[in-house]
């Protein structure tokens, strides 16, 4: 009797030999039918990571992105049915590819990428109605609490990775920027990018922890709130007030 | 919403890709019905739930789930199944369907279709798995028949006689893969009419069609791979005539999952199995 386990341990390592068991039309052992199988796996799995990863891909290239995408996938299965949630680790298995230790930007534009898709299927949520932030007195509005959509992020990186990314998908000139603050938002289906200046970075990620606009203002005095507010409202990024 | 509340017509489907999206609103042409594979439509929100809400407002649909192994050694997975009765309750589609296969080994979900030997060990394990799938989600199922490259020596039951005893003892219905069969009698060698004469045709619910590639084994036999990313075959279409004879006319679904076509081409599909639908053999 083949287990499962013994399939399994057949399938994701080729060095292994082919369970004794199983064969081909007749009675001669299987061969190269199995590896039908390792390949559908190997092969799905990698073009997963392609799909999900596209600037990525681009920047390393289609060789060597099929070549580490074949190294991820034979350490790292899916841990769950849900395609959409595979990768999740990719970007620190990126990082600690030594050879790529030359592209030190890599990783983050894979964690773009990954937040992204995050972004894509989070929940849905109405924006807020701009009568309502009209409505609050100077006072209700500096004590607010800012409620975000779902799929509103804000990713910090050291290298400018939107632009980046950007550059890899459309082309154009080489990004020379440095550190980018990035925020994800999604208006109605379509993930959108947003590079913010860093007063406005630090404002954002004190509001997203839950603070009063009051107290986010006061480590951030040069934040151009003004700029801010309505930048979250065009891309439905507010939900609601505490 | 659509009425999902009947079985799916006895008429052309296709499986929904996204890029579609608009045109089949515009002209669905010959489809009547659309499938989508469950585990595309467990996230939560955003656009492939909000145009999934819309079709099922116009089409019957289909689930179909490729991710539950209802063939695996293992028990299954409680939050998958959670998450396929969630979306069952939300969309109420006409129709579900999983696969005679495993997909998941301990943590590692694998992304295929694996085949398993036919025993009364592994009868009886996925039998009291379909049981738990269709307590679950207090519905009938129906079991899609797989594509084989390889046999097990320690089979004891063949294919349609696997199949029969699962319906019978679960009371769920059987998707009949039609592009499966002809791939799995070429690859193993046997008439894939003997096949369907074996088949319990009574209790078909859905009939898949799909395109396959051709390939070779170590001996130069021919090894038909179940890639869905062409037109279904001439022999294909023969054999549905065939099928056709003994289930009655049936909900026909085109798969076509890589390398998909353009919205036209995918109609003409879906007209040529309208066309084998209206024609009995």
């Amino acid at each position: 009797m083949i287990s499962q386990s013994e399939f399994h341990s057949a399938l994701r390592d080729a060095a292994r030999p082919i369970p004794e068991g199983l064969q081909d039309k007749g009675v001669a052992p299987a061969g190269k039918r199995f590896d039908v199988y390792r390949n559908n796996v190997a092969v799905s799995l990698s073009e997963a990571l392609r799909e999900g990863f596209p600037a990525t891909a681009r920047l390393l290239g289609e060789a060597n992105f099929t070549q580490i995408a074949r190294q991820f996938v034979a350490c790292h299965a899916p841990r769950s049915p849900l395609m959409y949630l595979y990768g999740d680790s990719f970007p620190e298995f990126l990082a600690g590819i030594a050879p790529l230790a030359h592209l030190p930007w890599l990783p983050d534009v894979a964690r773009l990428e990954w937040g992204m898709r995050c972004a894509y299927h989070a929940a849905d949520a109405t924006p807020i109605a701009t009568e309502i932030l009209q409505s609050l007195t100077p006072e209700e509005f500096m004590t607010a609490r800012f409620q975000f959509a779902p799929a509103v992020q804000l990713h910090r990186y050291d290298y400018p990775v939107a632009s980046i990314r950007a550059y890899a998908l459309n082309g154009g000139a080489q990004p020379q920027g440095a550190a980018e603050a990035v925020l994800i938002t999604r208006a109605e289906f379509d993930p959108a990018l947003t590079v913010l200046p860093p007063a406005q970075a630090d404002l954002l990620q004190a509001l997203l922890n839950g603070q009063p606009l009051g107290d986010a203002l006061e480590p951030a005095p040069d934040a151009d709130l003004s700029a801010l507010l309505p930048l979250l409202l065009q891309h439905g990024a507010l939900h609601s007030l505490q | 919403m659509f009425d999902q509340s009947n079985h799916l017509p006895a008429a052309a489907g296709v499986g929904f890709k996204p890029q579609h999206y608009t045109e089949i609103l515009e002209t669905a042409g010959p489809v009547r019905w659309l499938e989508i594979h469950a585990e595309n439509y467990m996230g939560d929100g955003g656009r492939p739930l909000a145009m999934l809400r819309h079709l099922a407002q116009r089409f019957a649909i289909s689930v179909h789930g490729v991710g539950l192994s209802i063939g695996g050694e293992d028990a299954l997975n409680l939050d998958h199944l959670a998450r396929l009765k969630h979306l069952c309750d939300w969309l109420q589609p006409a129709s579900f369907s999983e696969h005679l296969a495993w997909s998941t080994h301990g943590a590692e979900f694998l992304n295929d279709l694996l085949p398993l030997p036919y025993t009364p060990a592994t009868l009886s394990r996925i039998c009291d798995h379909i049981d738990q799938v269709q307590d679950a989600l207090g519905r009938q199922m129906l079991l899609e028949n797989p594509s084989s490259y390889l046999r097990f020596t320690e089979s004891t039951y063949e294919e349609p006689e696997f199949l029969a005893q699962i319906a019978q003892r679960t009371g769920c219905g059987l998707l009949l893969d039609v592009n499966n069969v002809f791939v799995s009698a070429t690859n193993l060698g046997y008439d894939p009419r003997t096949y369907i004469d074996a088949y319990p045709t009574d209790k078909v619910g859905e009939i898949h069609l799909g395109g396959h590639d051709e390939d070779a084994d170590d001996t130069g036999a021919p090894l038909l791979i179940d890639s869905h990313g062409r037109k279904v075959a001439d022999p294909v279409w023969a054999l549905l005539d065939y099928a056709l004879c003994q289930t009655g006319p049936q909900p026909l679904l085109i798969e076509w999952d890589n390398d998909v076509p353009d919205w036209s081409t995918l109609c003409a599909e879906a007209s040529r199995a309208e066309t084998a639908l209206r024609v009995p053999a």
